[in-house]
C-alpha cells in the first residue's frame, strides 16, 4: 500500500507528489494505455513490450476471463464467449446494431441495451469493456508502481448520452477515477497540436475500427476550441471487413457457415484488407471447419470497388462539420489522420481530394487519442507543469430535445454547442386541471421522436390544478464537461416546486455498480473497505492542500474572523485523515467545503475580473 | 466585505467588458471568451473543492451561454431586444410584408424541388443568393438598433431573419441529403 503523503500545515506549497494519473483509449479493436513521465507522454507496454491491448474479453468455460492476446487466440475456437468489438454494442439495443444477424453470441435485448449469454453467464457491453479497462489499470499500476489517482477514457466525438454513460459505467466497474470522458479526435488535437506548436483551425479525420469522428477545432494561443464535429458512431474498419467477408462467401459460394468458421473467415478478412495497404493484392487461403476450402485472390480494385460505399460514407460528416463550423476546405491549414483505419490508400485518398491537401500522417495513428489523453489525465491530476495552461472547450455531438405535442421534437440545445452547457425551455399544462407532465428527453437531429434517440423519460407530479396553459413548467438541460446531460423540471407560477434529476434510463443505477463491484471484488469486502478509506483520506488531503493554496494565493479575500473559522476546520479535518473513519472524514470534508462556499465565489469572481483588467492594460499599451 | 454572488442576470455585454450594440468587436469578444474561460473552466479546477468545482461549471456555463448569445447576429439581436424591455414577440407576432412571405414561399417551393431532383448546383445557387440577401439585412438590423434606435423596426427584420436562417437551415439538409 502506497503511503499518504501528509503535508505540515504551511508546507502544502512543498513540492507535490506527483499524482499518477492515466490517458485510456478504449477502442473497438486495440485499447492503450499512456502517462506522462518526465514531461513526456508515453504508451505503457504490457510485460512481453506490447502496446496494443486488443480489445477481446473471453468468458472461458472453465471460469476464468481471459483479456487481450490471450482470448484473441482463442476467437474462432470459441466465438460464442469470445466478446470483440463490444464497443459496438455499449449504449446499444438489438435493433441499433449492423450485421447483428452475423455475429456467432447469444444475445439478450435487454432494455436499452443488449446483454450477451457466455459461459459464465449474462455480461453487458459494460461488463465486458471494464474487463478490458481493469487489464489496463493493472497494466499502468505494475508499470508506475502506485495505485492510479485518475484517467481520462477516451470516446468517439460522435457517442450518444447512452454510449458516454455506458462508458463512464465500465471505467468506474474497472475501479478507475474518471477524471474526465474525452472526445477522441480532441485527444489527437492536444497530442498533435502541443507536439508542433500548431495554430490555425486543423480537421481530425478519425476512423477506427467501429466508429467514424470529424472534428474541426480551432488552435490559438493555447486554447483547443471544437468548432464542430460530426461522424457516425457505426462506421468503421469492421464495416470494410464485413465487406471482404460477403465477397468471399460470394466468390467462393459458401452455405450457412458455423460460428467458428463465421469469425475464422472474419479475422482472414481483416489480415487481407490489412495486407491491401502495403500491396496490390492479398491471397486468401482456408480450410473452414466444415471442411470446405476458400481460395481467392482480393486486389486492390476490387476492394476499392465493394467499399466505396463505406469510404464515401466518411464524406458526408465532413462536409456537414465544415459547414458546421461555417467553413470551407480552404480554411483548414491540415488534416490529422487518426485511428487505424486511416491506413487505408482508399481513406488517405478521398480525405486528400476532400480536403485539397495531403493528409498528416506524422503522427501513430495507433496511439495519439491515447497520448493525447495521458497529456490531459496528468493536467486534471493536478501534476500541472510551468507552459501546461492550455485549455480544451469542447461540444455535445448531437442536439438534444424534447417532445412535444404530435411526436415532434423540440430542439434544447442544438448540436455543436461549447460544453458545459445549460438551457431552460417553458412548457405549459394543455388541460384544464392537469396535474402531471410527461418530459420525455431525446438527442438527435431529426424532427419526429421517433427518429432521435430516447435518452429519458420522466413524470413531473404535484402541479397545483390550473387551468389548462396557466401553468409554467421550466425544464432545464445541463451538459456538464464530459457531455453528460442531466435534466430538471419544475413548475414555477403556484411557488410550488416540483423538482426531478434524470439519469438517462439505459445507464446503470449506481446500486447495480455498487453490486458489480462487489461481485469484482470477490470476497475481499475487507479490501474495498480499505480502499474507500484510502481514497477519502486522499480526497481530503487534495481538498486541504487546495484551500491551503487558496488561502496563500488570497488572504485578502477573507476578515480575520473568517479566516479562523476556515483554519479550524483545515484542523479538524487532518485530525480526522489520521484515524481510520471514514464517514468522520466525510463530515469534517464537508464541513471544511461549505465554510470555503463564499471564499470559492470570492476568488472566481477576483479571477474573472483579473482577466478582464489584464486585457485592458495589454490594449493601453497597444493605444500607447 | 462585499458579497460576490453569481448574477445570472448580469449583461452579457458586460460580463465581457465589450460595449452594448448590435455592432460589436468580434476579436474582443473571441479573446475575452477565451481568457475568462481559461480563468473559470471546470478543467482549471478539478482540484479543488466540491463547491469550487461547482462554481467553476456555473461560471463556464454562464460564460458560453453569454458568448454563443453575443456570437451570433440573430441571437444577439434578440437579447439586446430584450435588454431594451422590447419583446421581438418571435412566437406571436407572424406578420410580414407580403412580398417578402411571397418570395420566400417561391424560394421554398424551389428548394424542395431542387432536393428532389438532387439538383445540388441549384441548391448551391440558392444558399449563395440567400446567404448575400441575409448579409445585407444583417447591416440593416445594426443600423435599426445601434443608430436609428428603431426597436419595433428591429423586431420586425428580426422575425424576418429568423425566417430565413431556418429556410438557410433547409438548404443546407437538402443538400446534405444530395450528398448522402
Amino acid at each position: 500500500m502506497a503511503l499518504l503523503q501528509i503535508a505540515e500545515p504551511g508546507e502544502s506549497d512543498a513540492p507535490h507528489e506527483h499524482r499518477l494519473a492515466v490517458g485510456i483509449d478504449l477502442g473497438t479493436t486495440n485499447s492503450l494505455v499512456a502517462t506522462v513521465r518526465s514531461g513526456m507522454s508515453l504508451v505503457l507496454n504490457d510485460e512481453r513490450g506490447r502496446s496494443l491491448l486488443p480489445s477481446i474479453v473471453r468468458y472461458a468455460g472453465g471460469g476464468e476471463i481471459e483479456v487481450g492476446y490471450a482470448a484473441q487466440a482463442h476467437q474462432a475456437s470459441d466465438p460464442r464467449n469470445t466478446v470483440v468489438s463490444a464497443k459496438r454494442f455499449m449504449g446499444r439495443g438489438r435493433k441499433d446494431i449492423a450485421h447483428v444477424e452475423m455475429l456467432p453470441y447469444d444475445f439478450i435485448d435487454a432494455e436499452g441495451m443488449v446483454k450477451l449469454k457466455t459461459a459464465q453467464g449474462v455480461k453487458s457491453p459494460v461488463e465486458v469493456s471494464a474487463e478490458i479497462l481493469r487489464a489496463l489499470r493493472i497494466r499502468a499500476e505494475a508499470s508506475l508502481g502506485g495505485e492510479l489517482t485518475g484517467a481520462v477514457i477516451t470516446v468517439p466525438a460522435y457517442f450518444d448520452d447512452a454510449q458516454r454513460q455506458a462508458t463512464k459505467d465500465a471505467a468506474r466497474l474497472a475501479g478507475l477515477n474518471v477524471l474526465r470522458l474525452l472526445n477522441e479526435p480532441t485527444a489527437a488535437a492536444i497530442a498533435y497540436g502541443l507536439d508542433n506548436g500548431a495554430e490555425g483551425v486543423y480537421a481530425v479525420f478519425d476512423l477506427g475500427g467501429g466508429t467514424f469522428d470529424i472534428s474541426i477545432l480551432r488552435l490559438s494561443k493555447g486554447v483547443f476550441e471544437v468548432m464542430a464535429t460530426g461522424g457516425d458512431s457505426a462506421l468503421g474498419g469492421d464495416d470494410f471487413d464485413h465487406r471482404v467477408f460477403c465477397w468471399i462467401i460470394e466468390q467462393a459460394g459458401l452455405a450457412p457457415l458455423s460460428p467458428q468458421d463465421v469469425r475464422l473467415l472474419q479475422v482472414r478478412a481483416r489480415e487481407a484488407k490489412e495486407y491491401l495497404s502495403q500491396h496490390s493484392e492479398a491471397p486468401i487461403t482456408v480450410k473452414l471447419g466444415s471442411g470446405e476450402y476458400v481460395d481467392v485472390t482480393l486486389t486492390t480494385d476490387i476492394f476499392t470497388e465493394i467499399t466505396r460505399t463505406l469510404v464515401q460514407k466518411t464524406l458526408v460528416p465532413s462536409r456537414k462539420a465544415l459547414r458546421d463550423a461555417g467553413l470551407t476546405a480552404e480554411d483548414i491549414k491540415g488534416v490529422v489522420m487518426v485511428g487505424g483505419s486511416t491506413r487505408m490508400p482508399q481513406i488517405q485518398h478521398a480525405v486528400g481530394e476532400f480536403f485539397r491537401q495531403e493528409p498528416l500522417n506524422n503522427l501513430d495513428p495507433d496511439k495519439v487519442v491515447a497520448l493525447g489523453a495521458a497529456i490531459q489525465a496528468n493536467l486534471l491530476a493536478g501534476n500541472r507543469a510551468a507552459g501546461d495552461d492550455w485549455l480544451l472547450l469542447d461540444v455535445i455531438p448531437l442536439s438534444l430535445g424534447l417532445e412535444t405535442m404530435g411526436g415532434l421534437v423540440e430542439k434544447v440545445i442544438p448540436r455543436n454547442s461549447t460544453i458545459p452547457i445549460a438551457r431552460a425551455q417553458e412548457f405549459t399544462t394543455y388541460k384544464d386541471g392537469q396535474t402531471a407532465l410527461a418530459v420525455h428527453v431525446v438527442q438527435g437531429e431529426r424532427e419526429l421522436v421517433s427518429d432521435c434517440r430516447s435518452l429519458a423519460r420522466f413524470e413531473l407530479r404535484g402541479i397545483p390544478p390550473m387551468v389548462a396553459g396557466a401553468a409554467r413548467i421550466r425544464v432545464t438541460f445541463q451538459v456538464d464537461a464530459d457531455g453528460l446531460l442531466s435534466v430538471a423540471a419544475r413548475e414555477l407560477t403556484s411557488g410550488h416546486e416540483a423538482r426531478i434529476e434524470v439519469k438517462p434510463s439505459y445507464g446503470l443505477s449506481d446500486d447495480e455498480i455498487a453490486a458489480m463491484l462487489k461481485d469484482s471484488f470477490s470476497h475481499a469486502s475487507d479490501d474495498a473497505f480499505r480502499r474507500a478509506l484510502r481514497e477519502a483520506q486522499v480526497e481530503a488531503q487534495r481538498l486541504i492542500e487546495a484551500v491551503q493554496s487558496a488561502l496563500k494565493e488570497d488572504p485578502e479575500l477573507l476578515s480575520a474572523a473568517e479566516r479562523s473559522h476556515v483554519d479550524n476546520a483545515i484542523v479538524r479535518l487532518q485530525a480526522t485523515i489520521m484515524g481510520d473513519d471514514r464517514r468522520a472524514i466525510d463530515q469534517a470534508m464537508d464541513t471544511l467545503s461549505k465554510g470555503t462556499d463564499e471564499f470559492a465565489a470570492r476568488r472566481m469572481n477576483k479571477s474573472v475580473s483579473k482577466a478582464l483588467s489584464g486585457k485592458k492594460i495589454d490594449q493601453i499599451g497597444i493605444d500607447a | 466585505m462585499t458579497t460576490f454572488a453569481l448574477d445570472f442576470s448580469a449583461d452579457h455585454f458586460a460580463l465581457f467588458d465589450i460595449e452594448r450594440g448590435q455592432g460589436i468587436d468580434t476579436a474582443a469578444l473571441e479573446t475575452r471568451f477565451r481568457d475568462i474561460q481559461a480563468q473559470v473552466h471546470p478543467d482549471k479546477h478539478t482540484q479543488g473543492s466540491d463547491a469550487n468545482q461547482r462554481l467553476a461549471m456555473q461560471w463556464a456555463t454562464r460564460v458560453n451561454e453569454a458568448y454563443q448569445t453575443l456570437k451570433s447576429p440573430l441571437a444577439r439581436a434578440r437579447y439586446l431586444l430584450q435588454l431594451q424591455g422590447h419583446d421581438a414577440q418571435v412566437e406571436s407576432n407572424t406578420s410580414m410584408p407580403m412580398e417578402f412571405l411571397v418570395a420566400q414561399m417561391e424560394l421554398r417551393e424551389a428548394v424542395a424541388e431542387a432536393k428532389v431532383g438532387a439538383d445540388d448546383t441549384a441548391l448551391d445557387e440558392f444558399r449563395r443568393k440567400l446567404v448575400a440577401e441575409m448579409k445585407q439585412e444583417y447591416q440593416r438590423l445594426q443600423e435599426l438598433i445601434d443608430v436609428r434606435r428603431d426597436y419595433a423596426g428591429a423586431a420586425g427584420l428580426v422575425r424576418q431573419l429568423m425566417f430565413q436562417e431556418k429556410l438557410l437551415h433547409e438548404i443546407d439538409d437538402a443538400l446534405e441529403a444530395v450528398f448522402a
